[in-house]
């Protein structure tokens, strides 16, 4: 008797831990360690979807109300987005966006992917130097770049002014994602097998067909993984977008959001600002969605290795 | 496949050996490389150039050599080592915090078997969400008359209900800290979720079976065989952290104790059109965020190494 009430909270305790990894164990879980558990999961889905939610409810809300704590909007309008997409600064906005994002993806992908072939599988010197300088690129603060090239852009590259440009945002933009794309390609490239490779190169392709023909054909998940997280870097991106671009019609939604408030300091467009921020965010999320077991495994390329 | 294979199979042998292995990584790299140097290494070089610099206000265009002056200045003020402060005491919170609630969330996704999809699905979402957007939503939870912050607290009679969030030094910095929180620690989560998921499970049948405690082999086990996964989210967000400018920028444009490196260096130069100096800030961001990322690549350098070996 007397052992049995020693051994009980041992037992449970044991439980608990078996219920930490009953994903693969398969052990079944106590009731109690159950109920910690989905108390564990309620309390992350309310604190990762709770300000989402916010941000959707303030936006359906109108006039007095949008001062108000109510957790559901009581007369509920869409006024706030017929109102964003009436604003042509918003929906320009939303254009630029999408052209310096997808043109800046698409060609961190393109010579991202040539670059990260040769890392992945060429042998030559200076591949720990050139990889080095690929990370080190990662971690240059915008600030840094922001201003010189502010200058830089206003006075003419070769000639050409790059301020207020498409180009002059893809280009520094590719600073980010260039590297991410290259880092997520070369650890993509390095998991398929060698062998359909070397036979085509026996049967007398050369690299370069063998790089078109085969690898990109089964890197296609890698290249979408990479291409989504390097769109929604660049997507998400603030302080170039506000220092090289000087017009409504050049600067991306991020910057727009942000001088959506800048007339008025002291009335913040509550009702639009929350409409266009979900406008924006919403095709994000279901693209995170559909591709979320490729985004986890873009964001944690290399993280399990070494 | 079989249409490439055709076609790859018609070439003649010879190809393969025209182009040499290193030409072709020459002519596969160079591309990046050279995008590289002309959008990241040119710029910083023309920073340090810049911050050699004094530019004059009324002539625009006139500049003359003043050598180091402008970083004498720099460390010398009280300004530059009150925003290093706060960029410094910002990033050790911040990133502590994200990686303790991270792990939480990891673990808990680890264990949730039937809900781990939809669990990982909506820990996405704040990662997803356009950061200039939710800082502009944290500014009015936060407001001090209308913010839901406040009326929650009034509501549910708790001490606090009045308080200035973005008004007050400390208070400012710790809305600024919740909000990069909610934003990553999600993240943070996924990279260690992916940790846990290659330790293997008879290392832990093998703990019970000695008899340890949950806590034993949560420490023993867990935590020793996370540390690469630790180790590279601690990197990414500690670098994220140093160099954070758009949260500072929108919830309270740099007042009371907000004013982190970059957000000072953006002010000096667009604000009062400081170039040199503003520059020389710029360029002091930069050697800060490279020392501590050297520092991070010395504790785990293997891990690139292993990517440039692993051929």
């Amino acid at each position: 008797m007397s052992t049995q009430t020693v051994a009980q909270p041992r037992t449970w305790r044991a439980r608990l831990g078996a219920s930490e990894r009953v994903g693969t164990s398969g052990q079944r879980p106590s009731a109690a360690s159950r109920i910690l558990l989905w108390i564990g999961v309620f309390l992350t889905i309310v604190f990762c979807l709770f300000p989402f939610y916010w941000m959707i409810n303030t936006s359906l809300k109108t006039g007095g109300e949008l001062s108000t704590g109510h957790l559901f909007p009581h007369h509920p309008s869409l006024d706030n987005y017929t109102s964003i997409f009436k604003n042509s600064d918003f929906t320009t906005a939303l254009r630029t966006s999408a052209i310096v994002a997808g043109g800046s993806t698409l060609i961190a992908l393109t010579i991202g992917s040539f670059a990260a072939y040769a890392l992945a599988r060429l042998r030559f010197k200076f591949k720990f130097l050139i990889l080095a300088i690929v990370l080190s690129t990662t971690t240059f603060p915008p600030i840094a770049i922001a201003a010189p090239l502010f200058k830089i852009w206003t006075s003419g590259l070769f000639g050409i002014r790059l301020y207020n440009t498409y180009l002059g945002l893809i280009l520094p933009f590719l600073t980010f994602i260039l590297p991410l794309t290259i880092y997520i390609l070369t650890s993509f490239f390095q998991e398929i097998p060698k062998d359909l490779e070397e036979a085509a190169l026996v049967d007398g392709a050369t690299r370069f067909q063998a790089f078109r023909k085969i690898v990109i054909p089964l890197a296609a998940p890698g290249l979408v993984t990479a291409g989504l997280l390097a769109f929604i870097f660049a997507w998400n991106e603030f302080l170039l977008s506000i220092t090289l671009t000087s017009s409504a019609n050049r600067r991306p939604v991020s910057a727009a959001i942000a001088f959506f408030t800048g007339s008025q300091q002291f009335q913040i467009p509550l009702g639009t600002i929350a409409a266009a921020t979900v406008t924006i965010t919403v095709p994000l999320i279901v693209l995170v969605i559909i591709f979320q077991k490729r985004i986890v495994a873009g964001l944690t390329a290399g993280a399990v290795k070494g | 496949m079989s249409a490439a294979q055709a076609t790859v199979a018609a070439r003649p042998r010879r190809r393969r050996s025209e182009i040499s292995e290193r030409r072709l990584a020459a002519y596969l790299v160079s591309p990046s490389l050279i995008v590289i140097a002309l959008v990241a290494a040119y710029p910083i070089c023309y920073a340090i150039w810049l911050s050699l610099h004094q530019y004059s206000l009324i002539h625009p265009g006139l500049s003359r050599w003043v050598g180091l002056d402008n970083f004498r200045d720099a460390i010398t003020s009280s300004a530059f080592w009150s925003s290093v402060k706060i960029t410094f005491i910002f990033t050790a919170i911040s990133v502590t915090l994200e990686l303790v609630i991270g792990l939480a969330m990891a673990l808990l996704m680890h264990a949730a078997f039937r809900g781990r999809s939809v669990l990982r699905a909506v820990v996405l979402v704040p990662w997803a969400v356009l950061t200039v957007g939710t800082a502009m939503m944290w500014k009015t939870i936060f407001d001090a008359d209308l913010g839901f912050a406040n009326q929650v607290l009034q509501a549910l009679h708790l001490p606090g209900g009045h308080t200035v969030w973005l008004g007050q030094n400390g208070y400012a910095m710790a809305v600024m800290i919740f909000a990069d929180v909610w934003k990553t620690a999600p993240f943070m989560a996924l990279l260690l979720l992916a940790g846990l998921q290659v330790i293997p499970d008879d290392v832990y049948e093998a703990a019970k079976v000695d008899g340890a405690t949950v806590w034993q082999r949560f420490v023993s086990i867990t935590l020793p065989l996370l540390r690469p996964a630790i180790l590279v989210a601690l990197i990414f967000r500690t670098l994220d952290a140093l160099r954070i400018f758009d949260l500072p920028f929108v919830l309270t444009q740099g007042s009371n104790g907000t004013t982190t490196l970059s957000l000072y260096a953006y002010q000096q130069l667009t604000q009062n059109r400081l170039i040199g100096p503003g520059s020389a800030l710029a360029v002091l961001t930069f050697i800060i965020v490279m020392a501590v990322s050297f520092l991070y690549i010395r504790l785990v350098g293997g891990n690139i190494r292993a990517l440039a070996e692993d051929t």
